[in-house]
């Protein structure tokens, strides 16, 4: 494992000399000291291991000390605030950032204490969609059956998702919206506790992201799943887009800088979390994530898409 | 059984043993510290495990959260501060025999019953984790609820002030619980418009604040609630073989502890925090002589330390068999298996068999770890803590809670808040009220909130969607506890009085 890690580790090296070239002023004082990495959650959720596998093969690369930091709290909302307040824009200091979370909570809440469009977007450089998953045994078989049954028996189905005006919750807002199903959701703190809830039956479907459908295997059956293409890691569940549905959503996980960070530094940071990527990919793929790299403008196209998308919902 | 031998083997290794070692000793330190929580200790050793193999990872976090839960033992002891939620009930009975000078024979005695309650876990987790992994599962929204109301009802009966002073307390923790963004519904709640308030007040913070401030007030108003005044016992050693006497002689209360930190264990987001208090309390109730408890009973001692202890294990039922992590550092753990392409499930202990195996029988072995770490250790710290003036003691234990709420969640509005909380948590100390009830309250609203709107949320299409709450069996047989509960607290007292 710690040699098939030496090449990318290599190359990375290769491609931050390169870019240290081409750009001097830049290599002589960044990084100048160590950098601060915040991840607003809690320990162990995914945000937090992808950036446990980041921060070694950033300190290789930029060689500087990389501190990864928690500040849980909000739905992420305590961490943002406090970035945006208060983080210098030298790009010493970025911090991880969710979808549609930073779209939503500015909306929903008075107090949230951060605006969306006060970051600059490092990249985007995680995808998880959702996906629609009953336990093994449900007598769903189909995505049609499960939309037939709720159309049958409104509010009767439940469907368990983390949190409220989360992306579970708005997903399934638009989920009834196009399938004129009618269900209830139902909140929970976190994926943590939805394991539990499909498999002891508490809530008749979940709404979660594709993680979670591939680390409960044979316990359950995804039905739809809210991307463009099949996942290679669920090769047998179609998309909503092949059954009907122009739904294409989940979690997206990025990094941010302070709003007036230098642009070269943030290019080459958008360049370094692309490097790592491809060495995450072999660990990560198959745990059902999809590697991105969505910068610039991109990145600011898809708030405003899921603005367009979700917007409704929040306002209402 | 060739599995569980080719298991053993893997995980008695010169290096293993080692791990295990270096382990739960981090641990013991991490958790004496007030602040410093289980899962503060198993996320920073996240970047270590990636550069280990599966097992060795967990064998690693597994022995170093072990060792955690033990170390909160001794503050508890030793200066009446839980180092860790799960130690709380360790204070009550702990203390009071440090006070009498017989600080040592506690630490035996917690150690002893530490390291059974470990073990006991491990054999849980061994022979019985699939049907109690089943009946995790049977706690859903509306179970959740009535396992909040019956821990709340705990309040009545512990501690030894009066019930309505424990139900003041218990109201205020709820109404702490209710700060920041709602569980369930998103909105914010009482932050006045300030948006750090949205995190809400963390139980680490609550807890430190109400337990550790007032007690360092204390001490310096006081001068140290001394473990000096020595009675002659004090400095007599560990008296090993005396404390094994004193947890063995009562066997009724150590099976009881420890069953009840098995099945609270299992039950999804309940934690350990409660475990101790639980286990505390059926010790109490159960005895010949509950107005002992509280003055430094040994009985007491015994039913914290055994039963969160199992704890450790035993949340690893939820974990390994479903993926569901039973409590916060559990979270990491599963967080480390899924990286190395682990699936938590049946499938674990059927493809990976030593792996799953040699894991649990690791902790086993962290577990009889604690006898040595734990009886060197706890001298030290004991010395430590003795030899120094109350006038160093409080400063530094002050700044080491400060860094500790800091280190929490980053924020320094933790810290003020814990502060803050402190001076309420003198004062109210003060007219009497006790800390325990406040963070029984704290903790047990949140449950009891989302378990009730989730149900409620769940009946949309039902007429009255209240009558979820009484459809389940399980339901209805935690209604009848929390009945009996209540009834028990009320019904001795007035008896009592009548004679």
């Amino acid at each position: 494992m710690t040699k098939t890690k030496l090449t990318p580790f290599a190359s990375l090296l290769g491609a931050v000399a390169g870019l240290a070239l081409a750009v001097p002023a830049v290599a002589q004082d960044f990084p100048s000291r160590a950098i601060e990495y915040i991840i607003p959650f809690n320990p162990g959720g995914e945000s937090d291991i992808t950036a446990r596998m980041q921060e070694p093969m950033m300190e290789e690369a930029l060689g500087v000390s990389v501190n990864v930091r928690h500040q849980p709290g909000g739905g992420g909302a305590v961490a943002w605030a406090e970035f945006q307040g208060n983080a210098e824009p030298d790009g010493h200091e970025i911090i991880g950032i969710n979808l549609p979370h930073i779209v939503g909570q500015p909306i929903q809440r008075t107090d949230a204490g951060y605006t969306t469009e006060g970051f600059d977007i490092i990249t985007w450089f995680h995808f998880t969609p959702h996906v629609l998953v009953v336990r093994a045994d449900s007598p769903f078989q189909s995505l049609d059956d499960l939309v037939n049954f709720a159309k049958e028996n409104p509010q009767s189905l439940t469907v368990g998702g983390s949190g409220t005006f989360s992306g579970n919750h708005l997903e399934t807002l638009r989920m009834e919206q196009l399938t004129e199903a009618d269900v209830t959701y139902i909140p929970f703190t976190g994926t943590g506790p939805l394991p539990a809830a499909i498999l002891g039956g508490h809530v008749g479907a979940v709404i979660s992201n594709s993680t979670l459908g591939v680390q409960m295997g044979d316990d359950v059956r995804v039905l739809a799943v809210a991307s463009e293409e099949r996942l290679d890691v669920l090769p047998d569940t179609p998309t909503f887009r092949e059954l009907g549905y122009d739904i294409v959503g989940g979690t997206y996980r990025g990094v941010a800088a302070p709003k007036g960070t230098p642009p070269e530094r943030i290019e080459m940071l958008a360049n370094l979390f692309t490097e790592m990527n491809t060495t995450m990919a072999e660990r990560q793929v198959p745990m059902g994530f999809q590697m991105t790299d969505i910068r610039g403008q991109a990145a600011i196209d898809l708030l405003a898409r899921l603005r367009d998308q979700y917007g409704d919902f929040l306002t209402q | 059984m060739d599995v569980l031998i080719a298991a053993a083997l893997a995980v008695l290794q010169p290096h293993m043993l080692l791990i295990v070692l270096l382990g739960v000793t981090a641990g013991l330190f991490v958790g004496a510290l007030p602040g410093l929580t289980a899962t503060m200790a198993l996320a920073l050793m996240l970047p270590f495990t990636f550069t280990m193999d599966a097992l060795e990872g967990l064998v690693a976090l597994g022995a170093v959260y072990m060792g955690t839960i033990y170390g909160g033992a001794f503050t508890a002891i030793l200066i009446n501060t839980p180092g860790t939620p799960s130690s709380i009930a360790t204070t009550f009975d702990g203390h009071p025999m440090a006070k009498q000078g017989r600080a040592l024979e506690a630490i035996s005695i917690a150690t002893i019953a530490s390291v059974i309650g470990g073990v006991v876990g491990v054999l849980f987790l061994l022979v019985a984790a699939p049907p109690l992994a089943q009946l995790a599962l049977k706690f859903g929204p509306s179970e959740m609820f009535w396992v909040a109301i019956l821990g709340l009802t705990l309040i009545g009966s512990l501690g030894t002030g009066s019930v309505l002073k424990g139900l003041l307390g218990g109201a205020i923790g709820l109404l702490i619980g209710t700060i920041g963004i709602s569980p369930i519904g998103g909105e914010s709640r009482f932050t006045f418009g300030w948006p750090p308030l949205q995190a809400g007040i963390s139980l680490i913070v609550a807890l430190i604040g109400l337990f550790v401030i007032p007690e360092l007030l204390n001490m310096m108003r006081q001068g140290r609630a001394a473990l000096d005044a020595d009675t002659g016992l004090g400095n007599s050693g560990f008296r090993f073989g005396a404390a094994m006497t004193t947890v063995l002689s009562k066997p009724v209360n150590l099976i009881r502890s420890c069953l009840i930190g098995q099945i609270i264990a299992i039950i999804p987001g309940a934690g350990g925090s409660i475990t101790s208090l639980v286990a505390y309390n059926e010790a109490k109730r159960g005895s010949d002589d509950p107005d002992s408890f509280g003055k430094g009973n040994p009985e007491g001692l015994v039913a914290s330390e055994s039963s969160n202890n199992v704890m450790v294990a035993g949340s690893m039922v939820p974990l390994l068999t479903l993926g569901i992590p039973g409590a916060p550092p559990d979270a990491v753990i599963l967080g480390v298996m899924l990286l190395h392409g682990l699936r938590p499930g049946l499938d674990l202990f059927a493809e990976t068999g030593v792996l799953a195996n040699g894991f649990i029988i690791s902790m086993g072995l962290a577990a009889l770890m604690l006898i040595p770490v734990g009886l060197l250790g706890g001298r030290l710290i004991y010395q430590v803590i003795k030899r120094t003036p109350h006038y160093f003691l409080v400063p530094t234990i002050l700044v080491i809670t400060m860094l500790g709420t800091y280190a929490l969640r980053n924020n320094l509005v933790d810290v003020a808040l814990m502060l803050g909380l402190g001076m309420v948590g003198f004062v109210i100390r003060g007219l009497g009220l006790d800390a325990a009830p406040i963070v029984l309250g704290l903790i047990l609203g949140t449950i009891a909130e989302q378990g009730y709107v989730q149900t409620i949320l769940g009946g949309m299409a039902m007429d009255i969607p209240q009558l979820r709450l009484l459809e389940n069996t399980l339901s209805q047989i935690l209604i009848v506890l929390t009945v009996a509960v209540i009834g028990w607290t009320a019904w001795p007292k007035r008896t009592r009085k009548r004679e």
